[in-house]
């Protein structure tokens, strides 16, 4: 008897396993179909399917959500103009790179064309490889790392890349304060935050500026921050340079006014939303110091006009990673109709022609003017410090 | 618990027993095999399913090893993960390092794994020094810290390759970075600390993985038929009775759980072969757990079980796509019946009775049930 129950809990499962694998196999063959008579239909204006991956849910949401809002926005804006079509899908990948495969094999599914993605760096580096597999153009909103774009023709990014920022930031200091004594506090098990200590530290040794005491943290320990403070200030720090997210940042700025040490704060973009930050004094943020792409009060008539709309849409003020985003949705804009691309070319086609069109484009976003891209898919667009006062950033020069 | 069951028979019946639902099990997995190489071949799978395949041979293998611990030799592992973590990054080396000699992709992840597997074997062994000393509840935390511990020492790990060879250096105090490798030109530096190992070359097959399922399914259930495992199993059911008839309890759970660790660092590297990027924190407490869960909803000591339990969970947050952001709550819900499903007593009983009727339409005249399957 227990044979028979054994057999038929057996062809059970196996049929359990064929249809879900089944039922993703057919997903796809009803995409094809819908997508085939999408680009028959609309010979004059051509619909793009564009994907994003990223972190909806889980620890690191608010980048996802951030700029998958951000992107909405932008293609909301786009299809309204007419022209150009885009249809956007938005997938889960919680930061991690073998969740983050997964989500974009259902896109693949679904039928993309180009991907905007992934948000974070751990998921983006992992998708690379398989879009550069896939021929698949890749445009990464925030994924900062040298490594998302290293040896793949097919990746470009919106955001500075992290040496970039490291560098920036020591050149900054070199210039303004050639004297000051660094300490550096810093997260070890975060790609994003070790990558920019470890070409800050190396930039600064170039620079002949003085590193004096190097701090880290973990994700779990990252509550509590009186050692490092307590080492920076005996090390006669004067300048803390800070390459992490602005949550445990909060802490650290917290912690040092509790203890009565007052540096001068430097932050890099993981800084940036600091002030919208629920629950957080504004007034310990006085003083410090980040470079950052974005501004979520700059004046000029775009970034207002982004930030109203995200503001009516989310009831939130936008950080780096919503504008990161917008910004990603115009240059693909920009660039298909720079390059004259239609949907119903093949993605390695798609792909190969954008590579060509982003080697001469130039495109004028929330996160910088002007921006032009390297081959090998770093952006170029100039850095730029602000301080902030009573609550808001200013240019240094106005302080 | 199909063990435990099965300790009561007598001894002739219990190995056929034991041998019958082997082989079952090994049916199932082949013909899991055969059904999706053919869907693959013909084309009907999509590149979501594919991309699942190799991951979910892997959770399968991890199932299958955190059974061996839990389930066989009865002491709660929940530190697993932090093996799967040390097979990966030393799989990883290894096929980075054979990538500068051999072409053929298939020694390369063969000697990957059973690199991952050794030295999984070894953490397995120091570990299990002071962990096997302990029991129950004791035992379990001591595994968590264990597997904390494992986490934070890779993601110290920095390692690159030059031409004149391995360099390795231990980032303790935070200030060393891959530049301080001072690799020699054309270096390549394969983990870099926090940021993992990345741009490694993605070499894993479902083959690969299908084969691993067979090898790992073969050891565990010889393992149990054997002597060695009936002195195993004898340790968890009783400790003091088995002391008492000589078994040297510390050895044989010892070889239990280095076997179980081995096991889980060939997943690992399997897992590391599969993609271009392997960070430290992905093998937390959290994969640990999900392990876990995919081994008590099997059913302790079920192998097939776990590779079933394995499968589905794995399968199922991917499949409520369609649900956006309800996936995981949905994922939770279903989580949650599916325990019920399988544990109340009343729907197990409903469930048997079920099973009972629909076994007697098959085999009529014989109506005695034995009212004890599912299992």
């Amino acid at each position: 008897m227990t044979k028979f129950i054994k057999i038929i809990a057996m062809i059970i499962a196996i049929a359990m396993v064929a249809t879900c694998l089944i039922a993703c196999g057919k997903t796809e063959d009803g995409n094809d179909v819908a997508n085939n008579g999408e680009s028959a239909g609309n010979s004059q204006t051509s619909t793009f399917k564009v994907g994003l991956t990223g972190p909806l849910t889980g620890d690191y949401a608010i980048y996802g959500m951030a700029a998958q809002r951000g992107a909405e926005i932008a293609f909301e804006e786009i299809n309204a103009l007419g022209g150009i079509q885009f249809d956007f899908r938005a997938e889960d990948d919680q930061g991690d790179g073998e969740i983050a495969v997964n989500a974009y094999n259902t896109l693949v599914d679904w039928g993309m064309q180009m991907f905007v993605g992934s948000v974070t760096t751990g998921a983006a580096i992992a998708v690379s490889s398989v879009a550069y597999e896939d021929r698949v153009f890749c445009l990464t909103p925030s994924a900062s790392s040298v490594d998302v774009i290293d040896g793949k023709d097919n990746m470009y990014q919106v955001c500075f890349t992290d040496p970039n920022q490291g560098v920036a930031s020591a050149d900054y200091m070199a210039e303004n304060t050639p004297d000051a004594k660094v300490a550096v506090i810093y997260r070890n098990d975060d790609a994003y935050s070790q990558g920019i200590h470890d070409t800050f530290v190396s930039e600064a040794k170039e620079k002949n500026l003085s590193v004096v005491y190097e701090g880290t943290f973990t994700k779990d320990t990252a509550t509590d921050f009186s050692v490092q403070i307590n080492a920076a200030k005996a090390a006669g720090a004067d300048t803390v340079f800070l390459p992490i997210y602005y949550q445990p940042a909060s802490v650290i700025l917290d912690q040092a006014n509790k203890a009565g040490y007052t540096p001068t704060f430097f932050g890099v973009d993981g800084m940036d939303g600091i002030l919208t930050m629920e629950g957080f004094d504004t007034k310990l943020a006085e003083g410090v110091m980040l470079l950052t792409p974005f501004a979520a009060d700059a004046k000029d008539e775009k970034t207002q006009n982004f930030v109203k709309k995200y503001n009516e849409k989310y009831n939130e003020t936008p950080n780096q990673f919503a504008a990161d985003g917008y910004d990603a949705a115009y240059i693909l804009y920009e660039a298909i109709t720079k390059g004259e691309i239609t949907s119903d070319m093949s993605n390695s086609d798609i792909c190969s022609k954008l590579i060509e069109t982003f080697a001469t484009l130039s495109v004028d976003g929330l996160t910088g003017k002007g921006m032009t891209w390297k081959s090998t898919g770093e952006v170029s667009k100039a850095p730029m410090a602000v301080v902030i006062k009573d609550g808001k950033y200013v240019l240094p020069e106005n302080k | 618990m199909s063990n435990k069951k099965n300790t009561a028979m007598t001894f002739g019946s219990h190995v056929k027993e034991l041998a019958k639902s082997d082989f079952i099990t090994y049916g199932v997995v082949i013909a899991a095999f055969i059904i999706v190489s053919i869907f693959s071949s013909s084309g009907l799978l999509g590149r979501k399913a594919a991309g699942l395949l190799v991951p979910v041979c892997c959770y399968i293998v991890m199932a299958l090893s955190l059974n061996l611990t839990v389930g066989i030799m009865g002491e709660l592992s929940l530190g697993h993960a932090g093996f799967m973590s040390v097979g990966a990054f030393s799989g990883v080396i290894a096929s980075m390092l054979l990538g500068e000699v051999i072409d053929n992709n298939v020694i390369r992840l063969a000697v990957a794994i059973l690199v991952g597997a050794f030295f999984a074997a070894i953490v397995g062994f120091l570990i299990g020094i002071p962990v096997l000393r302990l029991r129950g509840d004791y035992l379990a935390i001591v595994t968590l810290a264990f597997g904390e511990i494992i986490k934070d020492l890779i993601n110290c790990l920095v390692v690159g390759i030059d031409k004149n060879g391995l360099h390795i250096i231990f980032n303790f105090k935070g200030d060393k970075s891959a530049a301080d490798l001072n690799l020699a030109e054309g270096g390549k530096a394969i983990i870099k600390g926090a940021q993992g190992a990345t741009g490694t070359d993605k070499i894993a097959t479902f083959a690969a993985g299908f084969v691993l399922i067979l090898i790992a399914l073969f050891i565990i259930q010889s393992l149990v038929r054997s002597r060695v495992g009936r002195a195993i199993i004898a340790c968890r059911d009783n400790r003091i009775a088995a002391e008492s008839v000589g078994i040297d309890v510390m050895k044989y759970k010892m070889f239990a759980f280095v076997l179980s660790a081995a096991i889980a660092g060939s997943a690992g590297a399997l897992y590391g072969a599969n993609y271009s990027n392997l960070v430290a924190t992905k093998f937390d407490f959290n994969t640990s757990i999900l392990i876990l869960v995919f081994v008590v909803l099997g059913g302790l000591g079920n192998m097939l079980g776990s590779v079933i339990a394995a499968t589905v969970l794995y399968i199922l947050p991917e499949a409520l796509r369609e649900f956006a952001n309800y996936r995981m709550l949905i994922y939770a819900i279903v989580l949650i019946l599916v325990m019920i499903l399988t544990n109340n007593p009343r729907l197990v009983a409903l469930r048997e009775k079920l099973f009972s009727k629909v076994s007697s339409v098959f085999k009529k005249g014989k109506k005695k049930s034995e009212s004890e399957g599912g299992k």
